[in-house]
C-alpha cells in the first residue's frame, strides 16, 4: 500500500469510525487537513466561532449518541473550544476534538497562534494527546475515540502538529485496542447485585433517582421495566429528564433545587435511594447533611469516583447502568419469594403518599390571560409538538422553566449543560441535533441575555438550512442572577438589566430566518403553530413577565426540603 | 492522618502534570512527591505522601485511577511497609564542632560527602522519623542547607507459612 499524508490518514480514520459529520473552523495549522477533507464524504459545518464548533458536536453526539467530532485551528482556535470542552466533560458526552498545533520545531518556541493546549485542557478532558511521531497519529486518533465512547465517555482531545500531518506515513491496519491501564468496569458484581435486590426487597418507601448515566448507557428501557415491575416511583436528574417518561404515574419528575415538592419531600422520606448514573451533584442534594437522611444508598454507576464522593453509599455497584439494570430485572424474574402485584399492594400507601404530595403542591404557576407567563409557552410548546421535539436550552431561568413544563417522555430528547452551566450552549447544540436528525423538529429555549452569547451561529444554521426554532423567553434580564438578587439581595438587580437588546424579529430578517413576536398570551399559540409550519430557521420572541420567579426553590445551601414554593 | 501512595504510571510526557494538577484541582495536599523509572523504562514509579481522612484519601485513590495513563495504586498499609528518605544537610563545622558533628553523623550511619574550612555536607537517609531526629540534633549547632528526596515506600514481602 502507497504512503498517504497525515490528514489524509486523519481522514481515513474519521471515515473507518463512521464520522459523516463534523464542525469546525479553519486556520494556518490545520490548512492541510481541511484541504485533506475536501476529497472526502465528511461534510464540515463551518461555525461562526469554535465555542459553536464544540457545542454543535455535543448536542450532535448527545441526540444521536454517536461520537461528536470538532476541529479547530491552533492558538485562539483551540483556546475558544475550551468552554464547549469543558461544558461536555461535566455532562459526560463523548467528544474527540482535534486541533491544530505549529511545527514541532517550534513548539515552546512563543510561536504565531501557539498555545499549550493539552496543557490548558488536561482538567477538562477524559485525555489528551499531543501527537508527536507520524507513526503514532493513527493509533493515537483510535485511541481518542475508543477512550471518549467507552467507560464513563468524555471529550478526548488530540493535538495534531502542522508539519506531521504534512508528514507521509503507511496506513496502519486496523488491531484491537487494548489500553492495560483503562479497563472500564461493566459488569456488575453478583454479590453486590443480590445485595441491592435484598435491600429493596424490604424498602417500603423506595425511591429510584436518575442521572444522565442511564441515559448515555441507552438504558431508558431496562430503568423502567425495573421502575414499573417493582412500582418504585422515580425522580431525574437535570441530566436523567426522559430517563423515564415524564408523563407516566410513577414519575415524580426532577429532583433538587428546582425539583418538584413530591421529589424533594420523597427523597426525604425515602427510607431507600436507588441512584442510577447520577453523581449527588449539590443542585440535587441540597445541605448534604440532609439529603435523603433516612434513606440506605444503593448507587450504580460505571465511575468509581462518583461513588461516596459526596454522600455514604451503603451498597455501591460499580457497572455500567445497562447492564446493572438488567441484572437487577433478572434477579426478581428469578426470585420466587418475589411477586409484583405483592409488591404493588406493599408500596401502596407509599405511592399514595407521594401523590397526596403532588395533588397538595404540583409545578404550578400563577396564571394570567393577557401577560405572557413562561411557563405557558413551554406547555403549549409541548403540546404542539406532541411532546416528540428535541429541545436544547440555553442556561438560566429558560432551562429551569424547559425542564419543569416540557414533560419529557423520551431519552435523547433534552440537551442541556447541566454540569458547567454553560449560557450560550443551547443555540449551536441545536445545530449539532439538526444535523444529526434533519427530519426532526429541534426547539432552542432561550432567554433574551444567553441567546446573545453565541447569536453568531444563527449564520450557521441558515449555511445548512437547519431549520431550528429559537424561542427566546424575553423578560430583559439575566432572569435566574435577577432571582437569586430579588430573593437573597434585597432586590438590588447589579448588572442584571439588559436595557439594550436586539430587536429579534429584525435580527432574525437581517440572517435570513423568520422572526415572530408574541406580546399577549392568545398570541403564543399562533406563533408556535406559525414557527412549527416553517421549513426555515425561527426565531420566536415571547415577551414574558418580566419578574417571573422559577419555582419551586431551594435556596443555596439549604435542605432540599426547604423550598420556596409558588 | 498521613498517608502514603504508590502509584505506577506510563513514563510519559506530562504524565506527572496529570497527577500534580490532580492534587491541586480537587485541593488535595501533597506532603511529599518521588518519581523516577522502573526496571521498564516504559513505566514510573510515584510516591506521593498526602494527609486527610479516610474519605479523602479513598477519592484520591480511585482519583488516580480514573487517569488513563495511571497503571496501578497502592495505599501502602502503615503496618507493614519500609519507608525511606535521604537528605543532604550542610552543617557548620567550625574549630569546637567538628568532631561533634562527625559523632552525629556516625550515630545515625551517615556519611560525610563533601568537606570544607567550616562546613561538612552530609548524606543520610532513613524514616522520616530518624531524618527529623537528626535535624533536631544538628540544628543547634547550625544547618546551613538541606535538601530533602521526599519518602519513597515498599511493601513488605507477605510472609510465608
Amino acid at each position: 500500500m502507497g504512503k498517504i499524508t497525515g490528514s489524509q490518514a486523519i481522514v481515513r480514520c474519521l471515515q473507518e469510525e463512521g464520522v459523516k459529520t463534523i464542525f469546525g473552523y479553519p486556520g494556518g495549522a490545520v490548512l492541510d487537513l481541511f484541504d485533506a477533507l475536501m476529497d472526502s464524504d465528511i461534510t464540515n459545518v463551518l461555525v461562526r466561532h469554535e465555542q459553536g464548533a464544540v457545542h454543535a458536536a455535543d448536542g450532535f453526539a448527545r441526540v444521536s449518541g454517536e461520537v461528536g467530532v470538532a476541529l479547530l485551528t491552533s492558538g485562539p482556535g483551540a483556546t475558544n473550544g475550551v468552554t464547549g470542552i469543558a461544558t461536555a466533560h461535566m455532562d459526560s458526552i463523548p467528544l474527540v476534538i482535534l486541533t491544530g498545533q505549529v511545527p514541532r520545531p517550534l513548539i515552546g518556541n512563543d510561536a504565531f497562534q501557539e498555545v499549550d493546549i493539552v496543557g490548558i485542557t488536561r482538567p477538562c478532558t477524559k485525555h489528551n494527546y499531543l501527537v508527536s511521531n507520524v507513526e503514532d497519529l493513527v493509533a493515537t486518533l483510535r485511541e481518542a475515540f475508543h477512550i471518549a465512547r467507552t467507560g464513563r465517555p468524555g471529550p478526548v482531545l488530540v493535538d495534531l502538529p502542522k508539519d506531521l500531518v504534512a508528514t507521509k506515513l503507511t496506513y496502519p491496519e486496523k488491531t484491537p485496542i487494548h489500553i492495560s491501564s483503562y479497563q472500564p468496569t461493566y459488569n456488575p458484581h453478583p454479590v453486590q447485585i443480590e445485595k441491592a435486590c435484598r435491600r429493596i426487597m424490604k424498602a417500603t418507601q423506595p425511591v429510584l433517582y436518575v442521572g444522565g448515566g442511564v441515559i448515555l448507557s441507552n438504558s431508558s428501557k431496562e430503568l423502567t421495566e425495573l421502575a414499573e415491575k417493582l412500582s418504585i416511583p422515580v425522580t431525574m436528574t437535570l441530566m436523567g429528564l426522559g430517563a423515564y417518561p415524564g408523563s407516566q404515574k410513577l414519575s415524580m419528575g426532577m429532583l433538587g433545587m428546582h425539583g418538584t415538592y413530591t421529589a424533594n419531600m420523597a427523597v426525604a422520606e425515602s427510607d431507600l435511594l436507588i441512584a442510577v448514573g447520577a453523581r449527588f451533584d449539590d443542585r440535587v442534594t441540597g445541605k448534604l447533611a440532609d439529603f435523603a437522611s433516612k434513606a440506605d444508598i444503593i448507587h450504580i454507576d460505571i465511575d468509581p469516583t462518583s461513588i461516596s464522593k459526596n454522600v455514604r453509599v451503603d451498597i455501591p455497584i460499580v457497572a455500567d447502568c445497562k447492564n446493572a439494570l438488567t441484572a437487577i430485572n433478572k434477579w426478581f424474574d428469578a426470585e420466587s419469594d418475589f411477586q409484583p402485584m405483592e409488591q404493588a399492594e406493599r408500596l401502596k400507601p407509599w405511592l399514595a403518599l407521594t401523590r397526596e404530595w403532588t395533588e397538595k403542591h404540583p409545578l404550578a404557576y400563577k396564571e394570567n390571560n393577557t401577560i405572557i407567563k413562561p411557563q405557558y409557552v413551554i406547555e403549549t410548546l409541548h403540546r404542539l409538538t406532541g411532546g416528540k421535539a428535541i429541545i436544547t436550552t440555553e442556561v438560566g431561568q429558560n432551562q429551569m422553566w424547559a425542564a419543569q413544563f416540557y414533560t419529557f417522555d423520551y431519552p435523547r430528547h433534552f440537551v442541556t449543560s447541566g454540569g458547567l452551566g454553560t449560557m450560550g450552549f443551547g443555540l449551536p447544540a441545536a445545530i449539532g441535533a439538526q444535523m444529526a436528525f434533519p427530519d426532526r423538529t429541534v426547539i432552542d429555549i432561550a432567554g433574551d441575555g444567553s441567546i446573545q452569547m453565541n447569536i453568531q451561529e444563527l449564520a450557521t444554521a441558515k449555511q445548512y438550512s437547519c431549520p431550528v426554532k429559537i424561542a427566546i423567553l424575553n423578560n430583559g434580564y439575566l432572569g435566574m442572577v435577577r432571582q437569586w438578587q430579588e430573593l437573597f439581595y434585597n432586590k438590588r438587580y447589579a448588572s442584571t438589566t439588559m436595557d439594550v437588546v436586539p430587536d429579534f424579529v429584525e435580527l432574525a430578517r437581517a440572517y435570513g430566518a423568520v422572526g415572530l413576536r408574541a406580546t399577549t398570551k392568545s398570541e403564543v399559540e399562533p406563533v408556535i403553530r406559525e414557527a412549527l409550519q416553517t421549513n426555515n430557521l425561527v426565531i420566536m420572541d415571547f415577551k414574558i413577565e418580566r419578574e417571573e420567579g422559577v419555582y419551586p426553590m431551594v435556596p443555596a445551601g439549604k435542605a432540599t426540603t426547604e423550598m420556596l414554593l409558588v | 492522618m498521613k498517608h502514603t501512595i504508590s502509584v505506577l504510571l506510563q513514563n510519559k510526557p506530562g504524565v506527572l502534570s496529570r497527577v500534580t494538577g490532580l492534587f491541586s484541582g480537587r485541593g488535595f495536599n501533597i506532603e511529599s512527591l518521588c518519581v523516577a523509572e522502573t526496571l521498564d523504562p516504559k513505566i514510573s514509579c510515584l510516591t506521593v505522601v498526602s494527609r486527610g481522612e479516610d474519605s479523602i484519601i479513598e477519592q484520591i485513590t480511585k482519583q488516580l485511577n480514573k487517569l488513563i495513563d495511571v497503571i496501578k495504586v497502592t495505599e501502602i498499609n502503615d503496618k507493614d511497609y519500609v519507608e525511606r528518605e535521604m537528605v543532604l544537610l550542610r552543617v557548620k563545622a567550625e574549630a569546637h564542632t567538628r568532631a561533634e558533628v562527625l559523632r552525629v553523623v556516625d550515630i545515625f550511619r551517615g556519611k560525610v560527602v563533601d568537606v570544607s574550612a567550616k562546613s561538612y555536607a552530609i548524606e543520610l537517609t532513613g524514616s522520616a522519623s530518624k531524618i527529623q531526629a537528626v535535624i533536631d540534633i544538628l540544628r543547634p549547632i547550625g544547618i546551613k542547607e538541606i535538601i530533602r528526596t521526599g519518602i519513597i515506600a515498599m511493601s513488605r514481602a507477605t510472609k510465608t507459612k
